[in-house]
């Protein structure tokens, strides 16, 4: 650190260190005014007293987290007991956004690995091909499935048009219509940094692994596999996060007839219930439930980073 | 020096104009207002109008509540939504003299509980709802709210419902009799367990969709709007709409003058606007329901005056306005719709 650089003042080190505080403003400005303040305001408002139709009274409650875990029953004077109804909507959103994540994989991956195998020239337009249909908005997107898939629409007509079916195939309103939905909306969110994983794979090793007398299998469980897998884990946090809070796919694909937890907290603000405070905390609760994941996955790659 | 002065001045004159024409900040439901009545109003008074949409009564009190009172001039929340507002101070009053245009009111809608004598606002477009049924998928008898909560089984599974507690729950009430904010503990339960085991035969909730999926034919029956029900068979659906026996929910959709508006004057100068019967009719025309203004019949098309929808049979049960319920009240209902939705 110290040394004849230092007091010559025209290092890189001294020049950045007499600019570090207006350098990290920025960074700061934006950590501070989009995620802590947010985060900070959720906090507070969901350890507040709710005022009927929307709003808070500032007074301290726990009511909120005691409405997610606990049931009094209907009048409230039943003995307390846990309360599976907000932790089954968190089951079945993790459900669907884990069977969305597993069909973004199964699809994704090959893509991407069929991209990554292109000669280089060629890669850019198969990427700018992936990326075209995200162009249109999420919701139009959304309603356009819906208007694919349901009853009389041109995918029924088509496969009774070609005998493969003799009725119509119930699709639309159901749980694979919102894992559909799902998988199209974040399927880009897959390819992409799994491709960035495959592209930078040396496909020689394949090669040195064959002569070994490794079977393809083999090559792709032992060699492959671990290369690509900090790609195929962004790629499936990237889809299963935002998976998890959406609320297009199931409210216009599945009929909305079960609050999925997106739909659980917009019905919070947006609509009758009007309870400020539980949307809080349903929201702190799934953000701690991501955080943790986030944990999990930096955790991992850390350990692989070690030598 | 003088010069400069009587320039300035006349260059003040000339911006204070500009600003007593000015502008206007509706907060309105989306696709309620026709462009071209909006056009007119800027064309006969110079006033720009600018409109941000909303798709629930709930979202617009929210964002009120967030902070956005004292942007808007006004905005259109349903009848009891009006009691809700009046109740918590967002609404500012008018005198009958500045709403020059107040004897338009028709007479029944003019002294309403939810704003007695008409000082907060004014009728903009009524309403009904109930149920319509795809005539093509069923031919039987539709007088009964039982078509939606104990379907008959050519209507199991193509069924929509209104994703609005408000709704389902009081045709719910008015289908078994009950009254509306009831404490009964028995009649709340009997109203959840009934609600559960129809969800069985729903193929999905939806409010900004219940007329598509009738045109669609996603859904057979479906509770609705009259004023949807009108359009999806203006559409080309064979849908009918219902005035069951049990009743159904009648709503008034009003403009409200709100508290803090930037700019009152062109608000009240807006709201004797729509109450002109040739403005009024245009809204009605556009949105197929049913104005509160006196007057409006010689400017209505023929279809929208003489539809099914708007014209209940003589002997049809008469609606029921939403009723406020108190706090506590509120919660058990509450409780039944996440129990519902679960």
């Amino acid at each position: 650190m110290a040394g004849p650089a230092t007091d010559s003042g025209s290092s890189a080190e001294s020049t950045y260190r007499s600019a570090r505080i207006p350098l990290l403003v920025p960074t700061w400005v934006m950590i501070g005014v989009f995620l802590v303040l947010p985060v900070a305001l959720m906090a507070v408002y969901s350890f507040l007293t709710k005022e009927m139709r929307g709003g808070v009274i500032w007074e301290f409650s726990l009511a909120a987290y005691d409405q997610f875990f606990v049931n009094r029953g209907l009048f409230g004077d039943e003995p307390a007991s846990l309360e599976w109804t907000y932790i089954n909507v968190f089951a079945r959103s993790i459900a669907q956004a884990g069977i969305a994540t597993v069909l973004c994989l199964l699809i994704g991956f090959p893509t991407a690995w069929f991209i990554a195998t292109r000669p280089p020239e060629t890669r850019g337009v198969w990427l700018f091909l992936i990326t075209v249909p995200y162009w249109v908005n999420l919701l139009i997107r959304t309603v356009s499935l819906r208007f694919l898939i349901r009853e009389n629409g041109p995918l029924n007509d088509a496969l009774m048009g070609a005998g493969v079916i003799s009725q119509p195939l119930a699709l639309i309103n159901t749980d694979f219509a919102v894992q559909l939905g799902l998988f199209y909306s974040y399927l880009p969110f897959m390819v992409l940094p799994v491709y960035a994983a495959v592209e930078r794979y040396n496909f020689t090793w394949s090669e040195a692994a064959a002569d070994l007398y490794a079977s393809r299998w083999v090559v792709l469980r032992e060699i492959v596999l671990p290369i690509v897998k900090p790609g195929i884990i962004a790629g499936c946090l990237l889809v299963f996060i935002p998976s998890l809070g959406a609320f297009l796919a199931p409210n216009l694909l599945g009929g909305a007839k079960s609050f999925m937890i997106g739909s659980l907290i917009d019905e919070q603000f947006k609509k009758s219930l009007g309870n400020w405070p539980f949307g809080a905390a349903v929201s702190m609760i799934l953000m701690s439930l991501v955080l943790i994941l986030l944990l999990l996955y930096a955790r991992s790659t850390a350990r692989q980073e070690r030598p | 020096m003088k010069l400069l002065f009587t320039t300035t001045s006349a260059l003040c004159l000339l911006a204070s104009a500009a600003a007593a024409e000015g502008t206007l900040s509706v907060y309105h439901w989306f696709e309620y207002m026709p462009q071209e009545l909006v056009d007119k109003f800027t064309a006969e008074t110079g006033i720009a109008v600018t409109i941000d949409t909303y798709d629930s009564n709930e979202a617009m009190l929210a964002s009120l509540k967030a902070g956005k009172l004292g942007q808007y001039d006004v905005a259109v929340p349903a009848d009891f939504m009006v009691a809700i507002m009046g109740a918590s101070g967002m609404l500012d009053t008018f005198t009958a003299e500045e709403m020059t245009n107040i004897a338009n009111i028709a007479p029944q809608w003019l002294d309403v509980p939810f704003d007695q004598g008409r000082k907060s606002s004014i009728p903009y477009q009524w309403g009904s709802t109930s149920f319509a049924v795809n005539r093509d998928v069923y031919k039987g008898d539709i007088s009964s709210l039982g078509i939606i909560f104990n379907p008959p089984d050519e209507l199991k599974g193509k069924i929509n419902v209104l994703d609005s507690q408000n709704e389902v729950l009081i045709l719910g009430s008015l289908y078994l009799g009950i009254p509306q904010c009831s404490t009964d503990r028995d009649q709340l339960r009997a109203l959840s367990e009934m609600l559960v085991n129809a969800k069985q035969h729903w193929a999905s909730f939806g409010s900004d969709t219940a007329k598509d999926v009738m045109v669609s034919g996603d859904a057979a029956a479906g509770m609705i709007y009259n004023g949807f029900a009108a359009k999806a068979r203006a559409e080309g659906a064979n849908v009918e709409y219902s005035y069951p026996k049990e009743g159904h929910v009648l709503w008034m959709d009003n403009m409200v003058l709100l508290k803090d508006a930037p700019n009152r004057d062109n608000a009240i100068k807006f709201m004797n606007f729509l109450l002109e019967p040739e403005n009024a009719a245009a809204v009605t025309n556009y949105a197929a329901y049913t104005s509160g203004v006196l007057g409006v019949e010689p400017f209505l098309d023929e279809a929208i005056r003489t539809s099914p929808e708007n014209n209940p049979p003589a002997d049809a049960t008469p609606g029921v306005f939403a009723q406020v319920c108190d706090d506590e009240t509120q919660a058990l209902y509450d409780a039944i719709w996440i129990n519902l939705k679960k």
